[in-house]
This record gives C-alpha cells, sequence and structure tokens, in this order.
C-alpha cells in the first residue's frame, strides 16, 4: 500500500479528567477523501485540532509524508501545506473577501514600496482572489472588495473553502463544512469537495450528515470513545451500519 | 442510495448553478447611502466637519472664516489629535485606553525633569520620554494580551498609576517657559511655527498631521494594518486564519504608548511649560474617545478609519472655538458634542446593519 500523506500515532488528549484522545491513530492516504464520523463527544473535533495545529496533543506523533511534525499553533501547520475550514469559518466579517483570502500571508509590493513601506500588493491579491473563486465555479463575483459580511451564509463557505483550496498544497479539512447550509448550498460545497479531490489534494471531512458522507467519501474513519473504531469502505456498508458502528449498537468489523 | 436522500435528488439533478452569485443588489437611495457609508467610515465626520465651518463661516463672518482662525483651531486641538490618533488604534482593536492623557503628561515630566534635575541633555530627555511612553504601552499590551485583563480594567488602573506616578515624580513642581527656553529649547521644538499668509502652523500641527497620514498609510496599505482590523473585529478568527493576534495587540499598545509619549512633546511645545497637573492628564482620555466616536470608529472593533477620529477633534475644536467667538455659554459646547456622540454611535448601529 502507498504511504498514507499524514499519520497520527497514539495521540493522547486529556482536558482535566477528561480523556478526548485516547491513544488514537489516524491515517490520510495521498489524493482521498477520508471522512470522519462519530457521535458528539466522541473527540472528532480533538483529533482534527490535533492534526491542525490548534491543540498541542499530551501525547502521540503526527507525521506528513512520513517525516514526524510538531504543531504549536494552526499557522505551524498551514505553512506545512495543511489548511482547515473551521465550523466557523475564521473569517474577519468588516474585511473584504480579497482581505479574508490572503489573513497571514498577504503579498508585498516589489520594490521600494513593498520592501522600506510593505505597502501590499492589492491588485495581485484581488486577482488571485477573482481567479481562485472562478476556479472553484464560485462565479459571477462582482466585488472582490465586497466585505464578506455582506454575503449569505454558502457564498462565505464558498469563500473558505475557495481559501483552503487555494493555498493548501497537501492537506484540506474540514470541519462540518455543510452543517449551516441549505439544501442547495451544500450541493455546491460538495461539488466544491469533489472538484478539489480531482486536482489530487487529499480531504479530511468530519461531519454529521451520513447522507453527504456517503456520497463523496472513500473511506470512513469511524470514531469512538476517543479512538479509531474502524474504518470502512462506503460501498461495503449502509449509513445505518455506520451510525450503528458509531454509537455501539453494532459490534465494529474486524480489519 | 437509499431514499432517505432523495430529497437533495432535484437540486442535484438540475445542476444549480445560481449558488454563490456576489451580485450587487440595489435598495434605493438610503441603500446606496448606507452603502458609501460603510466602505467610507470617514465621510459623516468629514461632512459635519465642513458644514460646522460653513455654518460657523456664515454667521461669524471673516472672523472665524480667516487663516488665521482655522489654523488656530489646529493649534488648540494638535495634543488631542495626536491622543485620538493614538486612541483609534487601540479602538480598532476593540479596546480602550483610558491612559493616554496622563500617560502624555507623565511623559512631559519625565522629558522635563530628566533636563533640569538630571542634568542629560534634553535631546536625550526627549529619547528617554518617548522610549517610557512606549514601555507603559508595552505593559497594557501585556496585560491586555497575555494576563487577559479587559483593556478598560488595565488601562483603568493604568491611568490612575500614571496619574500618581506624575505627582510623585514631579514633586508637583512646574517647569516654566523661561527656564525651558534658556536651557532645554529642544523640547519647545514642536512650539515653533511657520506662516504662510495669515495661516499658521506649529511644528506640533503638523506632526499630527504626519502622524495621521502615516497611520492611514499603515492601517490601510500594510499587512500590519489588515491584522489590526481583523483582531478588533474577531481575535478567534483572525488567529485561527493565521493572524499573530498576541504580536499584533502588543504592536499596537506600544505604538500607541509612544504616539502618546509623542503628545506630550506637543504638549510642552503648545503650553511652553511641563506643568504635571495639566489638565490633559484627567480629561485626555474621555477628549480622545469623543474625536474617535465622532470620528465614526467603532467601539465594537473593526471598524472605522483614521481620518474619522482627525475630523472628530477638528469638529469638536471648530464647535468650541464657533461658540465662543458667537458668545454662546460654553455649555452649549458640551451640549453640541453629547449629542453628536449619541448620533455618531446611532449611526454606526446603521451603517452595521449590512443586510444590503
Amino acid at each position: 500500500m502507498t504511504q498514507p500523506i499524514l499519520t497520527g500515532k497514539n495521540l493522547v488528549k486529556r482536558y482535566g479528567k477528561v480523556t478526548a484522545l485516547d491513544h488514537c491513530d489516524f491515517e490520510l492516504y495521498p489524493g482521498e477523501i477520508l471522512a470522519v464520523i462519530g457521535d458528539n463527544g466522541a473527540g472528532k473535533s480533538s483529533l482534527i485540532k490535533a492534526l491542525s495545529g490548534a491543540v498541542v496533543p499530551d501525547a502521540g506523533e503526527v507525521f506528513l509524508e512520513g517525516e514526524q511534525v510538531k504543531f504549536h499553533s494552526p499557522i505551524d501547520a498551514r505553512a506545512a501545506g495543511i489548511e482547515t475550514v473551521y465550523q466557523t469559518l475564521a473569517m474577519s466579517p468588516a474585511l473584504s473577501i480579497a482581505d479574508n483570502m490572503f489573513m497571514g500571508r498577504e503579498i508585498r509590493k516589489e520594490g521600494f514600496m513593498g520592501k522600506y513601506l510593505k505597502q501590499l500588493d492589492k491588485k495581485k491579491m484581488e486577482d488571485f482572489a477573482r481567479q481562485k473563486l472562478s476556479d472553484l465555479g464560485l462565479m459571477t463575483i462582482q466585488n472582490i472588495n465586497q466585505a464578506v459580511e455582506t454575503l449569505s451564509g454558502g457564498q462565505r463557505q464558498g469563500v473558505a473553502v475557495a481559501r483552503a483550496a487555494a493555498f493548501g498544497s497537501k492537506v484540506i479539512i474540514l470541519d462540518e463544512p455543510t452543517a449551516a447550509l441549505g439544501v442547495k448550498e451544500s450541493r455546491r460545497v460538495l461539488e466544491l469537495i469533489l472538484d478539489v479531490r480531482s486536482r489530487g489534494i487529499p480531504i479530511i471531512l468530519i461531519s454529521h450528515n451520513m447522507p453527504h458522507v456517503f456520497e463523496v467519501a472513500d473511506r470512513i474513519h469511524v470514531h469512538r470513545l476517543g479512538k479509531r473504531l474502524c474504518v470502512i469502505d462506503p460501498k461495503d456498508y449502509t449509513m445505518s451500519d455506520a451510525v450503528a458502528f458509531m454509537t455501539g449498537a453494532k459490534e465494529a468489523p474486524v480489519q | 442510495m437509499t431514499d432517505s436522500q432523495s430529497y437533495e435528488d432535484v437540486v442535484k439533478d438540475k445542476g444549480e448553478t445560481q449558488f454563490a452569485q456576489f451580485e450587487d443588489e440595489r435598495k434605493g437611495f438610503l441603500g446606496t447611502v448606507q452603502h458609501t457609508l460603510h466602505v467610507n467610515p470617514a465621510l459623516v465626520p468629514l461632512i459635519i466637519l465642513v458644514t460646522a465651518i460653513a455654518l460657523f463661516g456664515m454667521l461669524l463672518g471673516q472672523r472665524f472664516f480667516s487663516a488665521g482662525t482655522l489654523t488656530l483651531i489646529l493649534q488648540q486641538v494638535q495634543i488631542v489629535g495626536v491622543l485620538a490618533a493614538a486612541q483609534t488604534l487601540v479602538i480598532l482593536t476593540a479596546g480602550i485606553d483610558l491612559s493616554v492623557g496622563a500617560l502624555a503628561v507623565l511623559c512631559t515630566v519625565i522629558m522635563g525633569q530628566f533636563t533640569f534635575r538630571y542634568g542629560l541633555p534634553a535631546e536625550l530627555s526627549l529619547l528617554i520620554g518617548l522610549c517610557f511612553g512606549a514601555l507603559v504601552g508595552a505593559m497594557n499590551g501585556f496585560l491586555v494580551s497575555r494576563v487577559k485583563i479587559p483593556p478598560f480594567i488595565t488601562t483603568l488602573g493604568m491611568w490612575q498609576i500614571v496619574l500618581a506616578s506624575t505627582y510623585l515624580f514631579s514633586r508637583n513642581e512646574t517647569l516654566r517657559s523661561s527656564q525651558l527656553r534658556e536651557e532645554a529649547p529642544s523640547l519647545l521644538f514642536l512650539g515653533n511655527k511657520v506662516s504662510i499668509g495669515g495661516a499658521n502652523f506649529t511644528f506640533g500641527v503638523i506632526l499630527m498631521i504626519l502622524i495621521v497620514v502615516a497611520l492611514a498609510y499603515a492601517l490601510r496599505s500594510t499587512a500590519w494594518g489588515r491584522h489590526v482590523y481583523a483582531v478588533g473585529d474577531d481575535p478567534e478568527a483572525a488567529q485561527l486564519a493565521g493572524v499573530n493576534v498576541h504580536k499584533t495587540l502588543m504592536s499596537v499598545y506600544i505604538l500607541t504608548g509612544l504616539i502618546c509619549a509623542v503628545a506630550g512633546w506637543v504638549m510642552i511645545g503648545r503650553f511652553s511649560s511641563v506643568s504635571p497637573s495639566a489638565s490633559t492628564g484627567v480629561i485626555g482620555n474621555i477628549q480622545s474617545i469623543t474625536a474617535v466616536v465622532i470620528g465614526g470608529i467603532s467601539l465594537f472593533g473593526g471598524r472605522g478609519s483614521i481620518y474619522g477620529a482627525f475630523f472628530g477633534a477638528m469638529i469638536v475644536g471648530v464647535f468650541e472655538m464657533g461658540l465662543r467667538m458667537a458668545g454662546a455659554d460654553p455649555q452649549w459646547t458640551f451640549m453640541l458634542i453629547g449629542m453628536l456622540i449619541i448620533g455618531a454611535v446611532g449611526l454606526d448601529q446603521w451603517i452595521r446593519k449590512v443586510s444590503a
């Protein structure tokens, strides 16, 4: 089998007396969409945060392309090529689409103005942002300088996914990307996800929505009581099987 | 696929393409006005400022509407203007700094006493004063960002500490104009002026305008400026999006402290003396917050333009000067400013409703 692109080994994370991650393993292979499902409180978010640098695990190791990495903040993970779309989207409502896409990685002008006066190259950033949104089919943008707060929920989600897709060179993590969206908007985001995979970037998808998970995922990581219960192929099991594994109603298949 | 998801098929088959359109919906004249104000938050105070100058000009004629009077207003607002520039930075990060005025006064005392009590060259004392301002700013920043004390509480405490230090350190001693002129002219440097026609620009006024222009550039056109807005807007989102929130807050408070120290230098030039009991120590914070709020900068952070704060300071100056010349009771000034504050925040709330 090919080498996993992102691996977690024996990850442990405790919050006081609560053990959120209990010696959890995790693997993501190149070019796949891996769904992570689990009951509320199973530790999905802790797992994702440990992989994306938002929390530092108490024990265990994370490997990116076979090399051990230690992330102390989301900025570290981002620098390594792991982009995360958080459930809260992590956008500044009063700033423009372009500003938000380039938050923390702004492009400066070349020459004197950029080097000594640190002037931003707004045109370059706007063109890039417009290009990326068009690539993902978020066309008909008239004003890339529109404040994010003037967009609808679906549009904001689209911009957040576009931001991750534009900069995520190795892994993209999506935390409940369709939770707050209507049927139509969810559809669009699922198309975006498939589109990103077709460009060869593996995706970790955390979702409660079984139809969505079964539609796009290549493999499903079932999380239960702080660890990986099993990994199933959505073609071999039904949605009710998956829910049964996740809640403990059914014995997990032997790998 | 099971039947349970067939409800989605309609959307799937139709292949909806009308999803993320960023169409520009016009909502009539009011919507356009709201959008314009949303994009240019400094426009309202500018309109009020121009209207106020025009009104007083018509009312009082040449006496008010002359280069001499108008530049005199600039001289009268120079201290508040510089403090308002500092206050703007903190308020943009959704904070507030109550220690600005007191810090400016303490810096004047340090600049003065280091020269006269310890016999240091005035230029060196000046530098020490500026560094001290930045140091107090750094302390505020550390308490807000690392110890997580709310900015209001941090700077409320710092205000009292700084105010008390001013009296203790100065031994309540005032340095007079004649002393300063003979032994430390560089402390009075910003009191010098250039006259063009009837207009008098002190170096302090010019410095105030330079500070505002430089900060406006930094806030609008550098990554740092974008980070300041993002941190004020939603610090958690900014952190997750890759902004170093702690570093941004520290830089803002340090810069604010430094600008307060500059305001101190401007004060020495303006009053030609160093007095620990200067009123700026007690009301400088409220004056600067007033200018910032009238300038349309949101106290909730992340919104507004530093030019607004400058216009806000000018509006207060114009009202004071105009009403005094018209012979009105000075209380009218305060009443008008009070109404302006409430009006400005009401307007801010309306602008923030951006369903348009």
